[in-house]
């Protein structure tokens, strides 16, 4: 696991070092000065000798100064080592998410990979930063008043190896204990984030139903779980600086007993015994930063294992070894198609044997009740998730041969559940393609029938879009996805429902656009009217996860029950066209 | 903002974190006599150690049969003294890790429900992931300050002030030295802590950047996918990490060398000293002794230790306080205002056939409209929504609805019909006040809905869009989450007259199955069922449908339509829909264009008109 993270320190390698170093010396430097103070006494003060003491001033403040300024130093190293720490691996989790099959982040809920990438890096960051500078300079001291110690009296400083399996013990105790309830904590800090941001997201149905006080509910249940784990770890780790606090006065006593004994005897002198007991303090003091770092890395070990699941997680769409760049054409085939999102429960399949072929420039519409698996189908020819059995073929060949990015170059879609990004128009329409020029823009919005509306709005295309486009009509919305999936001109556009809330005669509008200007492109429209689907060389109907039939508007009214009876459903209802 | 302003808001800030603490005040005082009680045997046992020599050992030496009894009591009794020490640490810090945790949860929980309160111009102005932040990343810094800086800083006070009456008692002049070079090093403290703290505040803000960057993205995590936009993605990550980055390494840096700053300065305080008293006891002023210097000396190191303590504890509450300070802003958001008096209630009639308010939950409601001088009139809720007159816009400039009038009465069907932008969706939610009108009136029921209370106003309301949100938890708790007395059968109902009892039943665990928010495992129409079952369920009055069955199957819609039908007679209905089919059976049509209502009536009246609608219906003219 630490093999994984240290992999993220790469540039910041050299302060992570340099850090340390200076701290070193700044330790040497602190040990130096103490003993500087007591020659200033000894010789200086108790013989009276101003000129000693002026001397030894001046050396004392110039090696103050120099203490400072490597303290100084490796503060810097450490707090950029640290921050740039932090930085790659955010970066590399990032990185890697971009990298994520469909599938993956199914895996994966937005809540969890936002924790993860904020709340349990910064843990992490504070840790690392605590190791580099006290985890050099604590152990350090511990060792320099250790050795001054058996320097001293060891006899005496054996007393200190007895204290190290009583510590030793105690915090494995506290280590294993608290380990698995902070790993329980960061699990319900994603289920808040979770609550807070289904909130967000749907505060108009929290207002409109007026469950504001539901959602307060849901939310203290899990701040209240979060209060109680935490308080159980945390009172765990309160057993911490007692347990030092009692190992080094333990120490303590028992030099003073055995101590005042040796002096009595003569082996020892009080002046000894003195500075004996002030290293003890020392270490005492040591033990406490120790103690401290020890807490930090408790949380943090939990914390980095949540990171390294991200980094870790391998996309399981791997773009093959010889990758062909090139599509041919829009031609679709799917043989023997087989697909369901589990790949244990095969029993759940959601497509069921599909085989089609769709030649380039074709039409096709895609019609069929709620839940009959329309969108899994589209899904599988930009490769977005792969098949169980069978094979999906573009351009007359297997969408696994190709660079995933190339094929989707090539394989516009237009998602049912549509994001427009915080930002302008034009930079939401640039996804499509970022060289766009402006007269492209406009020209791919009044293909989709955008352009006029956004041309009523003051700043036009530099209209601000909100996230999630709330500022935008669901409409509007739907128009600025399909002239995005245009701008990059594809063979192969799939339009997954997304005109459900454009009004019909746009909707014809923009389907005699792509008749007329975008003749080569393969169409597939997924759409509930029969009206967007009728004039398509050929229509598939959908039932189930199997396909009930395929024809053209006629053929299928004669021969298609379901299509029929979605037919008469729409004229019955809303007239000849709806 | 200037420099002073800066400095009130940080003395602002820490008295609002510390009024949190005082709910805690009694464990609060407990734990602070603790604290007193570990730093005593802490100094206790830095003073054994003379006494030991002085008292204990010293006479025993060059005896010939020492009688180690005494000592052995003195250690015993130090020992005593030491177990109340560790006892004492041990109490405080596992008090102290309650009252940290519960402030933090009371700072959480006021936090969310004053969000709860704010109005909906707020989130549509956020990013998410930033609002989100506040919750962990801010409430995170207050954390390590709660439990380790304050019992910290305490116990550094404490010693600083016994030295410091230590070192007056040893001499006077010195001690004011002392105190002017404290001064000294608190000036220098102050310069970097302010800079550190500049840089948290920062490292926070670019932080809920970050956090917002990443929950806009992954949300739309696919779409990035399915436009090979990783790339870019990852540069828009890049721009902001290294951002916070940079923050964070300034930040820390600050709170970094502040500690051996202090540290130095102490020691070179310690060295002035001995060359100032040097100086003054060789020359016999102020009647100092050698010996008098060195025991102050001794004093003048123990003083430094609890200052060099309180700069290590620096940086934690450095970044609290800038966490602190966001948290504050959200929670000072101006929150919705409601002016409403007038209230929904359970009627029953009592003998005299009049109306009275009741606890019992009789299914009849009514608008109860408190008296100035006390009483109330009711007003049997029916449903009659008026519009007189109303403008509005979403700011000032730009007015999207003009001179709206209308009226629905208890039992019709109002539909809006128009183009994209037309500004129909933007009247129902002025009906449910999301915003509030520029001018003009709207009634519901006789009373101007600005008299209402808006808890009550929507819960008269049932609304269903086009954007479903549904919550993560099972389905029978997200429909339930429509009415939340609703029983099982009344669930069950709910979802057999949106046509969603089919598929639910073909889930894996029926309507327990958990769904996860953005419902990865339903198709959107599955969801847009759902929500419409969620409405169903909460049988208000007056529904809205704006786009409701969008993403769903004519047939399917057909079957849900009729259901709905027969839900709704005697009630109010809105309906938005692109569909004419949805519309035809309304009893007003209202044609919308350019925020205006251009056209109004039945189907057959507007048939008649031979107008825009009829147009659109005959396909002579579509929408647009």
């Amino acid at each position: 696991m630490i093999k994984k993270l240290i992999k993220s320190v790469r540039e910041y390698k050299r302060d992570s070092l340099l850090a340390p170093i200076f701290i070193t010396l700044e330790v040497i430097m602190e040990v130096i000065i103490p003993y500087l103070m007591a020659e200033l006494i000894d010789k200086g003060i108790d013989n009276g000798n101003m000129n000693y003491i002026l001397k030894m001033g001046i050396i004392l403040a110039i090696s103050c100064v120099i203490s400072l300024t490597f303290g100084a130093l490796s503060g810097k190293y450490a707090a950029s080592a640290s921050a740039g720490f932090a930085k790659n691996l955010r970066k590399d989790m990032f990185y890697n998410v971009q990298n994520f099959s469909f599938s993956n982040i199914d895996k994966f809920s937005t809540s969890s990979i936002v924790t993860r990438l904020t709340t349990d890096v910064t843990n992490v960051q504070n840790a690392y930063q605590m190791i580099i500078r006290v985890a050099v300079r604590s152990p350090l001291m511990l060792i320099f008043s250790m050795v001054m110690a058996f320097g001293i009296n060891h006899r005496l400083s054996l007393i200190y190896l007895g204290a190290v399996p009583i510590l030793g013990v105690g915090l494995y105790l506290i280590a294993t204990h608290a380990h698995p309830i902070f790993e329980r904590v960061f699990k319900i800090y994603d289920k808040l984030n979770n609550v807070v941001q289904e909130n967000l997201h749907g505060i108009r149905v929290v207002k409109s139903y007026v469950r504001e006080d539901y959602e307060e509910k849901k939310f203290k249940d899990v701040s209240q779980d979060i209060y109680g784990n935490f308080v159980k770890a945390e009172k765990l780790i309160a057993f911490n600086s007692p347990l030092m606090q009692f190992a080094a006065y333990g120490c303590m006593l028992l030099i003073s007993w055995f101590g005042a004994k040796f002096i009595v005897s003569s082996t020892m002198t009080t002046g000894e015994l003195t500075s004996l007991i002030s290293y003890t303090m020392q270490i005492l003091m040591s033990l406490m930063m120790l103690s401290m770092i020890f807490v930090m890395v408790i949380m943090a070990r939990a914390s980095a294992e949540r990171i390294v699941e991200i980094l870790v997680e391998d996309s399981d769409l791997k773009n093959p070894e010889n990758p062909v760049y090139e599509i041919k054409n829009g031609d679709i085939s799917f043989r023997n198609v087989n697909f369901g999102y589990s790949k244990k429960k095969r029993d759940k399949l959601c497509l069921k044997n599909i085989n089609i072929d769709i030649k380039s420039g074709e039409t096709v519409g895609i019609i069929g009740g709620t839940g009959s698996s329309k969108s899994s189908l589209v899904q599988l020819i930009p490769r977005l998730y792969d098949t169980l059995d069978g094979e999906v073929l573009v351009g007359g060949r297997n969408v696994k041969e190709y660079d995933i990015k190339a094929l989707r170059d090539e394989v516009a879609m237009v998602l049912q559940k549509n994001v427009l990004f915080s930002g302008t128009i034009k930079e939401n329409l640039r996804w499509g393609n970022d060289q766009a020029s402006d007269e492209e823009l406009v020209r791919v919005c009044r293909l989709a029938q955008a352009d006029e509306f956004i041309q009523t709005f003051p700043n036009k295309y530099d209209t601000h879009i909100e996230q999630g486009g709330s500022n935008v009509s669901g409409g509007q919305k739907q128009r600025l996805c399909i002239a995005r999936a245009l701008l990059k001109k594809p063979k192969i556009l799939i339009l997954d429902d997304s005109t459900s809330a454009v009004d019909t005669k746009t909707d014809a509008s923009i389907r005699r656009a792509f008749r007329e200007e975008i003749p080569d492109t393969t169409k597939i429209i997924i759409a509930q009217r029969i009206s967007s689907v009728e004039d398509a060389d050929k229509i598939i109907v959908m039932d189930n996860g199997s396909i009930n039939g395929i024809g053209t508007h006629e053929e299928l009214l004669k021969s298609n029950e379901i299509y029929r009876e979605v037919y008469s459903s729409q004229v019955k209802g809303g007239g000849d066209d709806e | 903002m200037n420099k002073r302003s800066g400095a009130q808001n940080t003395g602002k800030t820490i008295k609002r974190l510390l009024s949190y603490i005082g709910k805690y005040k009694f464990r609060f005082t407990l734990v602070l006599i603790f604290i007193i009680l570990s730093a005593i045997a802490n100094v206790a046992g830095s003073m054994f150690t003379a006494t030991l020599i002085d008292d204990y050992i010293t006479p025993l030496m060059g005896e010939a049969n020492p009688v180690f009894t005494g000592l052995l009591k003195a250690i015993c009794m130090m020992g005593v003294i030491y177990i109340v020490g560790i006892l004492s640490t041990l109490f405080y810090n596992r008090t102290m890790v309650s009252i940290s945790q519960g402030v933090l949860k009371s700072i959480r929980d006021e936090m969310f429900e004053h969000m709860q309160k704010l109005p909906i111009k707020y989130f549509d102005t956020h990013t998410h992931g930033d609002v989100m932040s506040y919750y962990t990343n801010d409430t995170d810094t207050l954390r390590q300050m709660m439990s380790q800086s304050i019992p910290q800083m305490f116990s550094s006070v404490i010693t600083i002030i016994s030295v410091l009456v230590a070192m007056l008692v040893s001499n006077v002049y010195l001690t004011l030295f002392v105190v002017v070079f404290v001064c000294c090093m608190l000036l220098v403290t102050r310069k970097i802590a302010g800079a550190s703290g500049k840089f948290f505040v920062r490292q926070q803000r670019a932080l809920g950047s970050v956090n917002g960057y990443i929950e806009e993205m992954i949300n739309g995590q696919k779409v990035v996918k399915v436009f090979c936009h990783e790339e870019h993605s990852k540069e828009g990550f890049d721009k902001l990490n290294d951002e916070l980055c940079a923050d964070a390494s300034e930040a820390n840096k600050y709170a970094n060398i502040l500690m051996p700053i202090m540290a130095n300065l102490g020691n070179l305080q310690y060295v002035l000293i001995a060359v100032i008293g040097g100086a003054l006891a060789l020359n016999g002023v102020g009647g100092l002794t050698l010996g008098i210097i060195a025991s102050f000396l001794q004093l003048s190191k123990s003083f430094s230790t609890p200052i060099n303590q309180i700069s290590q504890q620096l940086n934690s509450i450095v970044m609290a306080l800038a966490g602190a300070e966001r948290i504050f802003t959200l929670m000072d958001e101006e929150i919705e205002q409601d002016n409403g008096y007038v209230t929904l209630v359970n009627v029953k009639y009592d003998r005299d056939d009049k109306l009275v308010e009741t606890d019992e939950k009789t299914n009849i409601w009514a608008w109860k409209v408190p008296h100035k001088f006390g009483g109330a009139r009711f007003i049997l809720l029916a449903g009659n929504v008026e519009f007189t007159n109303v403008d509005f816009g979403y700011n000032e400039e730009k007015i999207v609805l003009h001179d709206i009038s209308l009226r629905a009465e208890r039992g019709e069907k109002v539909a809006f019909v128009g183009s994209t932008g037309a500004g129909k969706t933007t009247i129902t939610n002025l009906i449910n006040r999301f915003y509030d009108i520029a001018d003009g009136r709207i009634t519901y029921d006789g009373i101007n809905i600005n008299s209402i209370k808006k808890k009550d106003l929507r819960r008269s309301l049932g609304i269903v869009l086009q954007d479903t949100n549904l919550f993560t938890g099972t389905i029978r708790e997200n429909i339930r989450y429509g009415n939340l007395d609703a029983t099982d059968e009344e669930v069950y109902a709910a979802a057999r007259l949106a046509n969603a009892d089919e598929f639910i039943k073909m889930l894996p665990d029926g309507y327990d199955t958990v769904i996860s928010g953005d419902g990865g495992s339903l198709s959107q129409g599955q969801r847009q069922l759902l929500s419409i079952a969620r409405a169903a369920v909460a049988d208000p009055p007056v529904m809205i449908l704006d786009e409701a069955t969008s993403s769903i199957d004519t047939r399917t819609e057909a079957i849900v339509q009729r259901g709905m039908d027969a839900l709704m007679t005697g009630r109010t209905v809105f309906v938005i829909a692109h569909r004419l089919s949805t519309v035809k059976n309304s009893d007003v049509i209202m044609v919308l264009e350019f925020g205006r209502i251009i056209e109004r009536g039945t189907h057959e009246e507007l048939i008649a008109q031979k107008g825009k609608y009829y147009q659109l219906y005959t396909g002579a003219f579509e929408l647009e």
